[in-house]
């Protein structure tokens, strides 16, 4: 499908291709105000934190950064949907899911820089996870994901948790055998999973057309025999809308949802990526997606519909800045672990008692 | 104490019946587990319904990763891998997965998670990828603990304490084994997944071995015994990950000879482990040079006949030990 059939529509995938196009007004019209600011809020964090990073890396600190500039209309908002006890389950792109789901800035950091004071206590470094919003590790294995989570959301559903998982992934890794090994245990058991695939055209330095059978990822519902969308991943309400309607569906137990977010990744695979502007992809390309920059757009509409102001928008972004300042002056100066500690946790303290 | 005289698989599906009894969130997962290929579960779902055994399609990787994540929602699954070799297909959800969660997180996630693995199909014959020992293999991953019994009464207890355990157990099953018979208490027991056994006790040598060879070197033994007058000492440490080196070297202490049988092929294998810890921490104690009996360097061939070649034999343990000692 091509990108300019997908904006402003929901298109729904299956026997008979459904579009539906959106009325931005009565979509903005479901959403509490502070819903919809705070979604924005996420959005800039994302950003900022992506130029801080990239800021930090010119000075030489070591950090493992798959940056998702131009995405944060898309993972962003899909996982600042959840409630505080669904599952998030991450990709390696970027840290949009990690704000969404509700991560303190001061600790991811921390965690990225390797400190004790992280969330994974420096044991992890990009792979993040945090036990108390229920987001599960960010694992470097691609489509492992969508196995583990088809068993986070059994395990919901065994348990009768009227709480749902969502699972990231993007168009590279839609092609990894565990994807649909886990996708077929999901809709096989009718499990409250949301698979949300961010298709920025790219996996790695690789034209995804190259090396994948279907134009539209969301098509490879049709084999699992459940719903399947395509939405314009630059456009926050679209998304809103969409992942709304699937995690009802999870959380009604209708089982899992497909959703293939169309969007795009302004820089390259990693920060070291020198290929991504002008090598495997033309600069013109980069360009034409910017003017659809999905925090613009978002910002746009907030304020068109007077759900935001100037002003407030000025004050927004100070405190964002001003927290992601302290997120880094507290990751800096935190200590890194001792080195007895990169020695424990390999297995439990307690073993079964007698 | 009341007991009974159980089969080897039946003490196992006693030991998971127990436990999905006591803890309501434990559960089953695997292929064909309501008829069970090789018994063990055989049954259980007419006590447990569907409901708690969960079929999985034949996605050995994407169920046992699946395991992983039922377990940190807090399930306690128990998933049975039908051959030994499908942990090669898994290997990422086991060994990347299931292993390394608990570290990478800071101990924020970690996988309680049983896996069953029922080796060496058919009892030897299958062919080289349904009838080859994978034990050594999952001794190399931080993170897991790997079980390996030899009796019905180990296996009932091994199996509920590696349920309980909180971090990933592989539990191997030597398929040969499931029809051997033994006495196991009605009364509820626990083994713990560090301590061994000395099966028989020997002056002359001690040898080490697990799991259906823990049984054929424990014939030799005796036999030994009764023809030769040698005083073979049997140690089965049942835990290879971790391992009891406590026991082994206090029966070095006595004997001051080393012999150690597995099936697994001899390179890089599980012999190699326990040699070199011997050599490292217990060389003093040794009067003589190691010695290795082990699976011979090849993929296991099919049919009983040719396998009969590559896996150790009563003769050739027995033989060995005859020439080791003179």
């Amino acid at each position: 499908m091509k990108y300019k059939d997908i904006v402003g529509n929901i298109i729904s995938v299956g026997k008979t291709t459904t579009k539906r196009s959106l009325d931005y007004q009565q979509v903005l019209a479901k959403y509490e105000k502070s819903k919809l600011t705070k979604i924005l809020e996420n959005m800039l964090k994302n950003r900022f934190l992506d130029e801080e990073i990239n800021q930090l890396i010119k000075e030489g600190i070591a950090i493992t950064e798959h940056s998702n500039f131009g995405q944060e209309g898309s993972q962003t908002v899909a996982f600042s949907l959840l409630k505080k006890e669904d599952y998030g389950v991450p990709n390696h792109r970027g840290w949009g899911w990690a704000i969404g789901k509700g991560l303190d800035l001061k600790r991811i950091m921390a965690e990225l820089m390797g400190k004790k004071t992280g969330y994974c206590q420096g044991k992890g470094g990009p792979h993040l996870a945090d036990r108390e919003n229920n987001l599960f590790l960010r694992v470097g294995i691609q489509g492992s994901y969508i196995s583990l989570a088809a068993g986070i959301a059994l395990g919901l559903k065994m348990q009768q948790s009227n709480n749902v998982c969502l699972c990231l992934f993007g168009d590279g890794s839609s092609n990894a055998g565990y994807v649909h090994e886990g996708m077929n245990i999901a809709a096989t058991n009718k499990l409250p999973v949301i698979y949300f695939c961010e298709n920025n055209l790219y996996a790695l330095f690789t034209p995804y057309l190259e090396t994948t059978s279907v134009a539209d990822i969301a098509d490879r519902a049709i084999g699992y025999n459940i719903p399947g969308y395509i939405v314009d991943g630059m456009d926050a309400l679209a998304v809103i809308e969409v992942m709304t309607e699937a995690i009802k569906r999870a959380r009604n137990g209708e089982g899992p949802t497909l959703i293939e977010s169309k969007t795009y990744r302004y820089e390259g695979h990693t920060a070291y990526d020198k290929f991504s502007y002008g090598g495997y992809r033309l600069k013109e390309e980069v360009e034409e997606w910017k003017k659809r920059d999905p925090i613009t757009l978002f910002t746009q509409r907030l304020l068109e519909s007077n759900l935001l102001t100037s002003q407030e928008l000025e004050s927004l972004k100070e405190k964002i800045r001003e927290e992601i300042k302290e997120a880094v002056e507290y990751a800096t100066q935190s200590a890194y672990p001792e080195p007895e500690d990169y020695l424990e946790q390999v297995y439990a303290e307690k073993e079964v008692s007698f | 104490m009341t007991k009974e005289i159980l089969t080897f698989a039946d003490a196992i599906k006693e030991g998971i019946r127990e436990e999905m009894q006591i803890d309501k969130s434990v559960f089953l997962m695997g292929e064909d587990i309501h008829i069970s290929n090789c018994t063990v579960t055989r049954g259980l779902i007419d006590q447990f319904g569907k409901e708690r055994m969960k079929l999985m399609p034949i996605s050995e990787n994407g169920f046992c990763a699946a395991a992983v994540g039922a377990s940190v929602t807090g399930m306690r699954p128990v998933v049975e891998i039908m051959y030994g070799d499908f942990i090669l297909v898994a290997s990422d959800a086991i060994f990347n997965q299931a292993a390394k969660l608990r570290y990478m997180s800071g101990g924020q996630f970690h996988a309680p998670v049983t896996y069953r693995i029922s080796l060496n199909g058919m009892g030897g014959g299958a062919g080289a990828h349904h009838s080859q020992s994978l034990e050594a293999l999952s001794l190399h991953f931080p993170g897991l603990k790997v079980v390996y019994p030899s009796t019905p009464y180990d296996a009932k207890g091994l199996i509920k304490t590696s349920i309980r355990d909180e971090d990933p157990v592989l539990f191997f099953e030597h398929k040969l084994l499931y029809p051997v018979k033994g006495e196991v208490p009605k009364e509820e027991y626990l083994i713990p997944l560090r301590k061994g056994i000395i099966r028989r006790e020997g002056k002359d040598l001690t040898l080490v071995s697990y799991g259906q060879m823990a049984q054929l070197s424990l014939e030799v033994a005796e036999e030994l015994a009764q023809e030769e007058k040698i005083e073979v000492e049997v140690y089965d440490p049942r835990s290879l990950r971790p391992f009891d080196y406590q026991q082994l070297f206090a029966s070095l202490e006595k004997t001051g000879k080393l012999v150690i049988v597995e099936e697994d092929t001899k390179i890089g294998g599980v012999g190699a482990e326990i040699a070199a810890t011997v050599a490292e921490e217990g060389l003093f104690l040794l009067e003589a040079p190691i010695k290795r009996i082990a699976g011979k360097e090849t993929p296991a061939p099919a049919g009983k006949y040719g396998h009969s070649f590559v896996v150790p034999s009563k003769e050739e343990i027995k033989e060995t030990i005859k020439e080791y000692l003179k």
